[in-house]
């Protein structure tokens, strides 16, 4: 086992352990961090795969942004600092049901890919060329623009949802 | 005498060097003479922000203290410079309390993150060429990103201290330095996209002249932004005895509060660390050696924040974020558009080096002017309209009698 494969583990173990608390944790205040967790083990895994750039965006956007915004939204929720019940109702083994059918369905899939051992080197100027792909009307300069309209769309519709009534 | 210059100029390249090659003779292979020069760089950036911390609150108590016509601290060894010493160990000897039904884990790993969230910027500042924690190729964004997981913790601070100040001082705290950022942010963006490139290294290297002088509104704006995200005056809500008492950190005691405290002062320096990098041009500078330059500049910024705590009172809450939304988020959306027009229609036309500098520069000062003097003009008239009206009531209301 090579040191890249070592800490690839520990990262997935991270984030999956972390992801199955966030779900596990009585406490929604506590299912936030381990939320925060997760997503700092994806970016761990974003610079394993040397995406530096993803990484950077991934702690920006999803812990400095995001996962804010659900802790503010989780505390205006009533109730959350007593009693909080438990995570599981009855309906989990029907859940679990559903999920390991999902999984069947799924496994040939996964197996079936001919998952590449070896990736090609990424370039040292990853960055610019992502850059220019998001401007490049032959590359993804359109659904850039179409996520901006989006954004916007976003922006213009919170702030008429907030405007006061006159 | 010219090798002598040339050892003091290059001085920690040629230790870095020195140190490789002394680690090779060893025997060890290139991996373990990697992580080796790497935890030794890990040690060193973090008691630079140690030792930094430790110097910055004897030199802001001493700076603030002249400004107010006092002596400041005198009485632990010469000139009272023994005072960091003498505050670390009070605060090592205090009892660490944990207030009645905190959440045990959150309470206590809070101090950390803010701390570590601290220091981990200074791995992308560089000290001269060559002598750098990590020369990352998304340097800015690394920086600006490590920072705001802080958030993170302050807000672990706030709820795990089941205190209500504590936790609306975290609240108002998130508030502020989450708004703040996206002026921040935006400036940044504008240094990246004139200098063509997100690491620090390579924008130190292309300020020619440095970004001050080219973008000044840029840089007036990450000031003024990074004042706000450090909670240094005239922006220090976070702490307001009247209403929130001490904020977020209410309940810490002994070397936890210590390690907060530390944040903030670490946030300080690398916020005046990332000025000196974007804006003044970083270690470059004549006759002084580069680590020197930087170290002088960096000193430059944190002297400025001392300056206006001195200088200017506290700004009221609502006319902070008015500040920011209405005005510093806007300003950076034309300025970055603005900037990006002007950057490439001169380099489009050819111009040498000096004239797209300049224009670059008037162009941001007549933004400047500009967004400073509209403002003024509306408030003024609408002042103006009000006290009109006013007037006119009060002759109708005598013209009645």
């Amino acid at each position: 086992m090579t040191l890249i494969q070592a800490v690839f583990i520990l990262l997935a173990a991270l984030t999956l352990g972390a992801g199955l608390m966030t779900v596990l944790s009585r406490h929604l205040f506590h299912a936030v961090l381990y939320l925060i967790l997760s997503l700092v083990g994806v970016a761990g895994l974003f610079i394993l795969l040397e995406a530096e750039f993803l990484a950077g965006a991934q702690v920006l956007i999803y812990i400095g942004a995001i996962s804010i915004l659900i802790i503010f939204a989780v505390m205006l929720t009533r109730g959350m600092a007593r009693n909080p019940g438990p995570p599981l109702n009855n309906q989990s083994p029907a859940a679990l049901v559903i999920a390991g059918l999902f999984f069947i369905l799924l496994a040939p899939v996964l197996t079936g890919f001919p998952w590449p051992a070896a990736a090609p080197g990424v370039p040292a100027d990853a960055i610019e060329a992502l850059g220019r792909s998001l401007v490049d009307p032959n590359q993804f300069a359109l659904p850039f623009e179409l996520a901006s309209v989006m954004i916007l769309a976003a922006l213009i519709g919170a702030i008429f949802i907030a405007r006061e009534k006159r | 005498m010219g090798q002598i210059y040339d050892f003091i100029y290059n001085l920690l390249p040629y230790l870095g060097m020195w140190l490789q090659g002394f680690l090779r003779g060893l025997g060890l292979s290139e991996e373990a003479v990697f992580l080796v020069v790497s935890l030794i760089k890990v040690f060193l950036l973090a008691s630079f922000g140690l030792a930094g911390f430790a110097v910055l609150t004897y030199v802001e108590r001493k700076i603030v203290a002249r400004f107010q016509d006092r002596l400041g601290p005198n009485m632990a060894g010469p000139y009272g410079i023994l005072q960091p010493v003498a505050d670390g160990i009070k605060l090592l000897t205090k009892e660490d309390l944990m207030p009645t039904g905190a959440d045990r884990w959150v309470y206590n790993l809070a101090p950390l993150i803010i701390a570590a969230c601290a220091l981990a910027p200074l791995v992308v500042i560089p000290f001269g060429p060559g002598a750098i924690g990590a020369d990352l190729n998304i340097g800015v964004l690394y920086a600006m990103a490590v920072g705001a997981g802080a958030l993170v913790g302050v807000l672990m601070a706030g709820w795990g201290s089941n205190n209500k100040y504590a936790l609306l001082g975290a609240f108002r705290a998130v508030a502020q330095l989450i708004s703040y950022e996206i002026p921040a942010v935006f400036s940044v963006v504008v240094v990246v996209m004139v200098a063509g490139t997100m690491s620090t290294v390579g924008i130190v290297q292309a300020q020619d002249v440095p970004y001050l002088f080219v973008l000044p509104l840029a840089a007036l704006v990450f000031l003024i932004s990074g004042v706000a995200e450090v909670g240094r005056t005239p922006f220090d809500l976070l702490e307001a005895e009247s209403e929130i008492v001490a904020g977020f950190h209410i309940e810490y005691s002994g070397m936890k509060f210590a390690l907060i405290f530390m944040g903030e002062f670490v946030h300080a320096l690398v916020v005046s660390a990332l000025f000196a990098v974007l804006f003044l041009g970083g270690w470059q500078g004549p006759w002084l050696p580069p680590y020197l330059w930087t170290l002088v500049k960096i000193a430059l910024g944190i002297f400025l924040f001392f300056w206006l705590r001195a200088t200017l009172p506290r700004i009221r809450i609502d006319h902070m974020l008015n500040l920011n939304w209405k005005f510093l988020t806007p300003l950076m959306i034309l300025n970055l558009i603005g900037v990006a027009l002007v950057d490439k229609g001169l380099r489009a036309v050819g111009v040498t080096d000096g004239i797209w500098a300049a224009g670059l520069f008037l162009f941001n000062m007549a933004m400047l002017i500009g967004a400073l003097a509209l403002p003024g003009y509306l408030g003024r008239r609408a002042r103006m309209a009000a006290l009109a009206a006013e007037a006119e009531g009060v002759e109708a209301t005598v013209a009645a009698r």
